[in-house]
C-alpha cells in the first residue's frame, strides 16, 4: 500500500506551515524571528519552515531547563519511570503518523520506520523506564563508626545534538537515559530533519513537566555551537562526524564537562568460507547480511560498507551477493514495498556520487549500481542512488572513508589472520559483522576485531540492553544499555561518622 | 598532494570572509556530515600535533588529521560547493549550500 503524502487529503500527517522552538513546555518563536525552509528528500521540495534559533534561544531554553532542574531531579524514580512509559504509549498510539513523518523528512522507506525506527524508539523509553526502577547506590561499613553511602545524582542540565539519519530514534537514544537519570535536556535536532521531533514534542507536552525537555531548532553554527559551548550545561552528548566531535570535546574542555560522542565507522562485514558450506537458510541470511549496506540508504554509522569475503568462496558468493543487491531498487518511500528510499539531502547525494567517482579513479571495479537514479512523477527532484558494489583493496579511499550511502567496497582475504588484519586496518571501530558456522572462529574473530559492536551471524540489530559505541575514532561512551545512566549521573559520597567523640587532632 | 578550488567555492569563501573574517578548513571523517570539509573562523578548531596543512585557498589554510592524510596523500583535492543543508558547525550551512571535496588520483611523480 502507499501512504498518502503529508499535507494531502487523507494523509496521516498534516504539518503546520511553520514550527517554533519547544521551550518550557510551550511553542516559542525564535528571538530573531527567523526561519529556514525544510525540504523533503522524497521530492526535493520544501514542506514547512522551522525556527532558525540563535544564542538567545539557547539561553531561553537553558533558563527553562534550569528552572525545572531541581524539582525534576528530586522526582521519585517511580514517577519519572511512569512518565517515560506514558511517552512510549503516546508514541505507540501515533505510530503510523510518526513513521510517515520520519519517512518524509529523512527519505527512508516507511517500511523501515514502521518496522524499525518507531518500535525501537518506543521500546527505548520503556527500557529506561524499567531499568530506572532497579537503580540503587551502595553503602559500605568502613569501620564500626564510619559508613560510606554512594548515591547517584543527575548531572543537571545536559545538551544533546543529534543527527539526521534516524531522527526520532536518535532523539530517543539520547533523551530516554538522560531523562530517566533525572536530567533536564536541551536538544538540538539536525537541521536536515527537524520535523518529526515537533510532532513528538506536541505529544510530550502533556506528559513531562515544563522545562524538562526543550527543543531548539536551527543551524549547527548558529544554535548547536552556542549550546555546546555554554557554561550552563553539565555535559554534551553528540552523534555526528569526527571534526565536529573534536570541536565539541574542545568546547567541553573549556567548561571542564564530560562528553559522549558517536562519530561513525567503516564497519567490516566478514564472510568466512563456511557460510557457503551448505545451500540453506543460513547462507541466505549471510547474503542478506551482505546486502545490509543498503539499509537506510547506507546512512548508518555502522553501515557494513566494507565486505571482506574469503578468497575460496569469493566468486560464488559474490555472484549471489550481486544478484541480491541488484534486486534492491529505489522506489517511493511511502510505498510499503519500497526497500530503499532517498538519500537525506542534495549534498549527501553529491558526496556519495563524488566517492563513486574517486572509487573508479582509484581503479576499483564497479560491479553494480554506481549512479543516481531518476524516479518519475513527484519523485523526480528526489535524491535516489542505486545500491553500488565496488571491488578493490583496503587502502583505497572508498575502503577507508565513510561514504554514508548505499555503497559497499568488497575485498578478498586469505585465512583468519588476514581477515582480522584488514578488518582492523581502519581509523574507526564502531561496528563489525562476522559470518561463520564455527562458534570458535566467531568468538575469536569477535574478540580480535577492534570495534564496540560485533554482530555475529546477524547485522543491524539495535535492541535496548545491548551496549553500543565506538573504539578509536568512532567515539567515546556507550548507548542503549543501563550503563548509560552512569553517563548522565554523578556519584555523591556521604561519608558519615557515627562516633560522637573528637578525633584528637585539634 | 594539493588542494584546488572551483570558482564557485572561491566566491563563496570570499563572501564568508566578508561575513566572518579569516577562515580555516578541516576535512572531517566519520558519519552524517563527515567525509567533507568543515569551514570555521580561523583558530576556532584547536589544531594538534597530528594535523597536516595541505595548502591554502583564498588565504585560508586547509587542514586534515594526520591519520587521514596518510590515506589521502595519493589524491588531488578540489574544493567545490553544492546546494545543501549541512553540516556540523560549518559556516556556509545557513546559506543553503555545502562545501564538498572532489578528488583525482595524483600522477605518480606528484604523490606524497
Amino acid at each position: 500500500m502507499r501512504y498518502a503524502s503529508p499535507n494531502t487529503d487523507g494523509s496521516k500527517v498534516q504539518y503546520a506551515s511553520r514550527y517554533e522552538n519547544f521551550i518550557g513546555g510551550e511553542l516559542v518563536a525564535p528571538a530573531k524571528g527567523r526561519y529556514f525552509e525544510n525540504v523533503s528528500p522524497v521530492t526535493g521540495k520544501v514542506f514547512c519552515e522551522i525556527a532558525r534559533s540563535t544564542e538567545e534561544d539557547v539561553e531561553r531554553a537553558l533558563d527553562a531547563a534550569h528552572g525545572a532542574r531541581v524539582k525534576w531531579g528530586k522526582t521519585p524514580a517511580a514517577e519519572r519511570s511512569a512518565m517515560l512509559n506514558r511517552i512510549a504509549d503516546a508514541m505507540e498510539a501515533n505510530l503510523e503518523r510518526l513513521a510517515v513523518s520520519e519517512s518524509w523528512d529523512n527519505g527512508k522507506p516507511v517500511r523501515e520506520t514502521l518496522a524499525a525506527d518507531l518500535p525501537l524508539a518506543i521500546d527505548h523509553f520503556r527500557y529506561f523506564a524499567g531499568v530506572l526502577r532497579a537503580e540503587e547506590g551502595s553503602m559500605a561499613e568502613l569501620d564500626e563508626h564510619t559508613v560510606a553511602y554512594h548515591l547517584k545524582e543527575p548531572l543537571g542540565v545536559v545538551a544533546q545534538i543529534i543527527p539526521w539519519n534516524f531522527p526520532l530514534l536518535m532523539a530517543a537514544w539520547k533523551l530516554a537515559p538522560a531523562l530517566a537519570a533525572g536530567n533536564c535536556v536541551v536538544l538540538k535536532p539536525a537541521e536536515q530533519t527537524p520535523a518529526t521531533i515537533m510532532l513528538f514534542a506536541e505529544l510530550v507536552a502533556d506528559i513531562l513537566p515544563p522545562g524538562v525537555l526543550n527543543v531548539v531548532q536551527g543551524f549547527g553554527v548558529e544554535a548547536g555551537k552556542p549550546l555546546a559551548q555554554n557554561r550552563r550545561v553539565a555535559k554534551v552528548a553528540f552523534t555526528g562526524e569526527t571534526t565536529t566531535g573534536r570541536l565539541i570535546m574542545q568546547y567541553a574542555s573549556e567548561n571542564l564537562i564530560p562528553v559522549t560522542l558517536e562519530l561513525g565507522g567503516k564497519s567490516p562485514n566478514i564472510f568466512f568460507a563456511d557460510v557457503m558450506a551448505k545451500d540453506d537458510a543460513f547462507r541466505q541470511k549471510a547474503l542478506e547480511g551482505f546486502a545490509m549496506f543498503a539499509l537506510n540508504q547506507g546512512e548508518v554509522c555502522t553501515c557494513p560498507s566494507r565486505a571482506l569475503v574469503e578468497a575460496s568462496i569469493y566468486d560464488d558468493f559474490m555472484k549471489l551477493a550481486e544478484a541480491r543487491t541488484r534486486a534492491i531498487e529505489p522506489g517511493h518511500p511511502l510505498d510499503t514495498d519500497t526497500r530503499i528510499g532517498a538519500q537525506a539531502s542534495n549534498d549527501q547525494l553529491e558526496k556519495i556520487l563524488s566517492y563513486i567517482d574517486i572509487g573508479k579513479k582509484e581503479g576499483a571495479k564497479l560491479r553494480a549500481g554506481g549512479e543516481r537514479v531518476k524516479l518519475p512523477g513527484e519523485l523526480e527532484g528526489g535524491y535516489y542512488v542505486a545500491p553500488t558494489i565496488f571491488e578493490g583493496e583496503n587502502r583505497m579511499r572508498i575502503f577507508q572513508e565513510e561514504i554514508f550511502g548505499p555503497v559497499v567496497s568488497v575485498a578478498r582475504f586469505e585465512g583468519f589472520d588476514q581477515a582480522i588484519e584488514i578488518a582492523n586496518d581502519t581509523l574507526y571501530g564502531l561496528g563489525a559483522g562476522v559470518w561463520t558456522r564455527s562458534m570458535h572462529d566467531a568468538f575469536r574473530a569477535g574478540r580480535a576485531i577492534e570495534a564496540g559492536r560485533v554482530w555475529t551471524n546477524c547485522y543491524h540489530l539495535y535492541p535496548a540492553h545491548a551496549a553500543f559505541g565506538g573504539y578509536k575514532h568512532s567515539g567515546v561512551g556507550r548507548e542503549n544499555h543501563k550503563m548509560m545512566l552512569d553517563h548522565y549521573q554523578q556519584t555523591k559520597n556521604l561519608l558519615v561518622s557515627y562516633d560522637e567523640n573528637p578525633m584528637g587532632f585539634f | 598532494m594539493a588542494v584546488h578550488a572551483t570558482d564557485e567555492a572561491r566566491a563563496l569563501i570570499r563572501s564568508l570572509i566578508e561575513e566572518h573574517g579569516p577562515l580555516m578548513f578541516h576535512q572531517s571523517g566519520g558519519c552524517c556530515d563527515g567525509s567533507a570539509p568543515m569551514c570555521y573562523p580561523r583558530g576556532e578548531l584547536k589544531l594538534g600535533a597530528r594535523d597536516v596543512e595541505l595548502g591554502e585557498i583564498e588565504g585560508c589554510p586547509f587542514y586534515m588529521g594526520g591519520d587521514q592524510y596518510e590515506l589521502w596523500k595519493h589524491t588531488e583535492l578540489t574544493l567545490d560547493v553544492v546546494p545543501g543543508r549541512g553540516a556540523g558547525f560549518s559556516l556556509e550551512a545557513p546559506r543553503g549550500v555545502r562545501f564538498l571535496i572532489r578528488s583525482d588520483v595524483c600522477a605518480p611523480s606528484s604523490r606524497g
